[in-house]
């Protein structure tokens, strides 16, 4: 079926060629926030997956029956139910984790990826196809923030899920933990370096600048 | 589509429905999970409490926790007298010792006391009139009680329990369950080697005065009383310097360990 490669597309293009955090620079507050370990990391992506997912799924199921004038504040709703969902979840089976994710996973309201999705495929697609683009923008997100917990908590606390992994200094061991990395800026850094690495495989992604600095055309003595 | 989807009638309609089903799953959610999350809590409060009677190895199952944890016995504290609170206060007060929780009554205006700026060395603002604190008795011998404490570090505020032994003088160890400091830095105060300077040391000086400290052991030879503080992390120790001596002085637990050491508990 043609219908086959289509969905594929939708399940895997986010991951790479149109990531909603290193294309469309969206939901990038959380990922600075929640990337200080892999456990939270992991946790963080699952949450945001199935909201996106779910929240996708349901609003198209009801897209013909919403009012145009009241379909963002919808949406909302849908989205904060979700949320809401998850948050008490994690809170009954997770409570460490849910205590180290903290306001986050109820940020996840305002996360720009699950209401961009809804907006701008729910509300045009069937509920399967919209679940499955909710699937793969959540897998996009998990992505990045997988690799950016990956190198903050190896770098900043020598462990991978709380397992050691180089041995410290204060432990007795060679490797003098980068605090940096353990604070949001190293985020920011690594976002970017993600998003040069990637731009430089998909030249296709690289915005077509703005400004062209050009010669100069009247040129003048310096005085 | 026979009715108009724009009409004021349908948007009337499908926001009432939409919001009715989401009410529903919501307040259903947190009705069934509650009790989890009532036992989850209450968990985490008696792990950080064996944890800082120093009663944990690591690894411990939930299940070794709670029976390790029915061994204490909670009690109230009036912080003013330094006294336990007895069944016909608590009633009075419209309290009981399960559901009491110390960190909402500070932010309750009737169990609440202002504490004066003076005396507010542990910038915590309103402090509960009454403290849980946590005993535990081996054959009728008071082994260890475990004091909640709190105050401002370099970030935020540091909630955390500090044990003393049966004596009233001698400190079993110091535990942060809830902090934001800086990683590396003043987040250090979870490092186990820096809270194992802590058992042993003595609340007291030889002339019975209250001196335990946290001090730069560059500057200063550590004693009985005084413990080394963080390097590169001068605010979050200036912070649990004054919470200790804030919750160990008179506004905090110092007429109850007085009482304690009396043996009048």
């Amino acid at each position: 079926m043609a219908d086959d490669a289509k969905m594929k597309d939708v399940l895997l293009g986010p991951i790479a060629s149109n990531n909603p955090i290193a294309l469309q620079i969206l939901g990038v507050c959380s990922a600075l926030a929640v990337t200080t370990n892999m456990n939270t990391a992991v946790v963080m992506s699952l949450a945001l997956t199935i909201v996106t997912a779910f929240s996708n799924f349901f609003i198209s199921m009801i897209r013909n029956h919403l009012p145009n004038s009241i379909r963002i504040i919808a949406q909302m709703i849908v989205i904060a139910s979700l949320v809401i969902l998850v948050d008490q979840l994690l809170q009954a089976f997770a409570y460490g984790i849910s205590k180290s994710l903290s306001v986050f996973v109820g940020l996840i309201i305002t996360n720009c990826i699950v209401m961009g999705r809804a907006e701008a495929f729910a509300m045009k697609n069937p509920p399967i196809p919209s679940f499955v683009d909710g699937i793969g923008n959540g897998l996009g997100y998990s992505a990045v923030l997988l690799i950016v917990g990956f190198f903050r908590e190896l770098l900043g606390s020598g462990s991978l899920f709380g397992v050691p992994i180089i041995p410290l200094v204060e432990n007795g061991g060679w490797y003098q933990a980068n605090g940096l990395m353990l604070l949001p800026p190293s985020a920011f850094f690594l976002i970017g370096l993600l998003i040069w690495a990637l731009r430089s495989w998909k030249k296709d992604q690289v915005e077509t600048p703005e400004f062209k600095i050009t010669h100069q055309t009247n040129p003048q003595e310096a005085v | 589509m026979s009715r108009n989807k724009d009409s004021l009638q349908n948007t009337i309609i499908v926001s009432l429905l939409l919001c009715l089903v989401c009410s529903v799953l919501v307040s259903s959610a947190a009705v069934i999970l509650k009790d989890r999350q009532t036992a989850n809590k209450l968990l985490e409060r008696n792990t950080n409490v064996l944890a800082a009677a120093g009663l944990l190895k690591g690894g411990e199952s939930p299940s070794d926790i709670d029976a390790l944890f029915t061994e204490f016995k909670v009690r109230l504290v009036d912080v003013s007298t330094g006294h336990y609170l007895t069944e016909d206060a608590m009633a009075a007060e419209g309290i009981t010792l399960d559901t009491y929780d110390q960190r909402r009554a500070a932010k309750d205006p009737k169990l609440n006391i202002l504490v004066p700026g003076k005396e507010d060395i542990a910038v915590i603002k309103r402090q509960a009139k009454y403290a849980a604190v946590y005993i535990l008795e081996r054959e009728g011998k008071i082994e260890s009680i475990v004091l909640p404490v709190h105050g401002y570090g370099l970030w935020s505020t540091l909630y955390g329990f500090l044990a003393v032994e049966g004596d009233g003088n001698t400190v079993s160890g110091l535990t942060f369950y809830e902090h934001a400091e800086t990683p590396g830095l003043g987040g250090e105060v979870d490092n186990p080697k820096w809270k194992a300077q802590w058992p042993g040391k003595h609340m007291l000086d030889a002339q019975g005065d209250l001196a335990l400290s946290v001090v730069k052991a560059k500057t200063k030879v550590l004693d009985d009383n005084t413990v080394d503080g963080l390097s590169g992390a001068t605010l979050t120790t200036r912070g649990i310097d004054n919470l200790v001596k804030f919750w160990l002085g008179d506004r905090g637990f110092g007429s109850y360990l007085a009482n304690v050491r009396e043996g009048e508990m």
